[in-house]
């Protein structure tokens, strides 16, 4: 083998940082996170199947200081992998592959999933004022 | 075996290389079960908002209506279908030593299938437990 060094293909740390690298490298971090989520719901059904005891125990973790962040990175985690997967299933139709609507599109999952995640925990904390 | 067709090599013939013959299931899997989630996900959002901080006997409740288990059911199993594909992309893409490739297949199919089972059986108790 020759030891002498070969041209590498580009990769992440010569290219200057673009909206659509966030985009498409936080939709493959988000997808592996919503799994590990999607194991927190597993639990959580099993708690409420498992009866009242259990199901507060579980209520009890997810409220605790921890369970909030995961919770709250659950949330915009699904908020992100949502409105970013709607924008690849119009790409995939053949929509918004032009680079200026690629770029715009991009900022739109970004802005959209950040949006999306005050609305809901707006929501959610005027329910726990009202409890 | 009529060979004249095939335009493998014959090194790749014994080898056994080639087409899975799985042509764009992956693909189409992928997208049919985003948009059913996508679907079944709005619905489900909406439900655990108007939860909000309900305690058992109502959470119990809310997911035993049989319209409720129907779509909670059909969540578990399409979420837990797009997870094994999603993380079988991010095994082939990340992991190039075969038997380490192999292993994290196998495992990403059985935790994937084994958290589908659980948590429908979960939904199951609840729907039909008094």
């Amino acid at each position: 083998m020759a030891n002498r060094e070969r041209p590498l293909s580009p990769h992440l740390q010569v290219y200057r940082w673009q909206v659509q690298m966030v985009t498409s490298i936080l939709h493959r971090v988000t997808g592996v996170a919503l799994v590990a989520g999607m194991l927190g719901m597993t639990w959580g059904l099993f708690a409420l199947a498992g009866g009242p005891e259990r199901w507060q125990a579980f209520v009890d973790c997810a409220g605790s200081p921890l369970g909030t962040l995961a919770l709250f990175g659950f949330s915009w985690a699904l908020a992100f992998h949502l409105v970013n997967g709607v924008r690849h299933l119009l790409q995939d139709a053949g929509y918004g592959l032009a680079i200026e609507d690629f770029v715009r599109s991009s900022w739109i999952s970004v802005i959209g999933s950040a949006v999306l995640v005050v609305l809901v925990w707006a929501i959610v904390m005027q329910q726990w004022g009202q409890a | 075996m009529n060979t004249s067709n095939d335009l493998r090599t014959p090194l790749k013939r014994a080898r056994g290389l080639g087409s899975a013959k799985d042509g764009t299931g992956h693909f189409l899997w992928q997208r049919i079960t985003a948009i059913a989630l996508l679907l079944l996900g709005a619905y489900l959002i909406g439900l655990l908002l108007s939860l909000g901080g309900a305690g058992f006997e109502r959470a119990h409740a809310i997911v035993a209506s049989p319209f409720n288990a129907t779509v909670l059911l059909a969540f578990l199993i399409a979420s837990f279908w797009h997870a094994k594909l999603g993380m079988q992309v991010v095994i082939e893409d990340y992991i190039h030593t075969p038997l380490l490739a192999g292993v994290a297949h196998f495992a990403n199919i059985l935790v994937c299938a084994l958290a589908a089972i659980a948590s429908v059986l979960a939904v199951i108790r609840i729907a039909l437990g008094s």
